[in-house]
């Protein structure tokens, strides 16, 4: 009764796809305007707590191997570290604009837990794409919250986190359980299903 | 003229700014993609494709789940932001 792993990554992926689409909205509507309704502030950084705290049964029901584990229990971690920390910083807990380095940080401790757990190489199968894909992805996009944290209204930074969010909603949709990656699928991945 | 007439339109041109234009093409793109992907690959609908299928094959629809993202998006939250960006004019 177990769902296969594409079916979960894409339900997370909607979750990313939204995500990326709020802050997208944010960005081009431009902070004041994103503040006139109260509710909207905490609306991406609860996503983003709600995402880790959903990461945490997916981490422990349905990963195959202890690598799998900790890797799914590090993103779960780190999202709701940068949930959490966003949060604060909308309800006014924490006042440091500083904070806002704590989703850099997280996305650096993603990235990496996506390179390193991932054993083989980028055209082994889609997964081992993918997860390259994704590991990059996340740990170069580091640098838009550094950007936002030291100039936060500036246009660039903000549309380059969110569209790191549409990406890895679009990689994380591209994800089949076994499938070949531009025509490549190694004889030890097994039969494609 | 209809002065009722012509403070809709004026609404509606003050509406149409790029950013509005913008927040307000979000979701229907969104909804496309999920829409172009579902006639590309309708085998992944179990809509379309009933049988053999079981409970988390009819959960995780993957175009459905992305024109529902859109649907959200363009019916939940788009419209509140158009009428924020209106106000702050």
């Amino acid at each position: 009764m177990t769902p296969r792993a594409e079916i979960v990554h894409w339900l997370f992926a909607s979750g990313f796809l939204l995500l990326g689409m709020l802050l997208l909205a944010e960005a081009i509507v431009g902070y004041d305007v994103w503040r006139k309704r109260r509710w909207r502030t905490y609306l991406w950084p609860s996503l983003a707590f709600g995402i880790g705290v959903f990461l945490w049964p997916v981490s422990v029901f349905f990963t195959n191997s202890t690598l799998h584990m900790v890797a799914h229990a590090s993103w779960a971690e780190t999202a709701m570290i940068a949930g959490a920390a966003q949060l604060a910083l909308a309800r006014g807990k924490l006042h440091s604009r500083w904070w806002t380095l704590a989703v850099s940080v997280s996305m650096a401790v993603s990235g990496l837990a996506f390179l390193i757990h991932e054993q083989n190489p980028w055209f082994f199968s889609r997964a081992a794409f993918l997860h390259h894909a994704l590991g990059w992805t996340v740990l170069v996009a580091a640098i838009f919250p550094i950007g936002q944290t030291l100039r936060p209204r500036a246009f660039g930074w903000n549309v380059g986190f969110a569209m790191t969010w549409v990406t890895v909603a679009v990689l994380l949709f591209a994800d089949r359980d076994l499938a070949p990656i531009f025509g490549h699928l190694s004889p030890l991945a097994g039969a494609p299903r | 003229m209809d002065t009722e007439l012509v403070g809709t339109l004026e609404e509606r041109t003050a509406r149409r700014t790029p950013r509005a234009v913008a927040i307000e093409a979000i979701g229907p793109i969104t909804m496309l993609g999920g829409v172009i992907w579902a006639i590309a690959q309708p085998y992944r609908l179990a809509i379309l494709h009933p049988h053999g299928k079981g409970f988390y094959d009819w959960v995780g629809q993957a175009p459905l789940l992305v024109i529902l993202v859109g649907v959200f998006f363009a019916g939940a939250m788009a419209p509140g932001i158009v009428e924020d960006l209106r106000g702050e004019r």
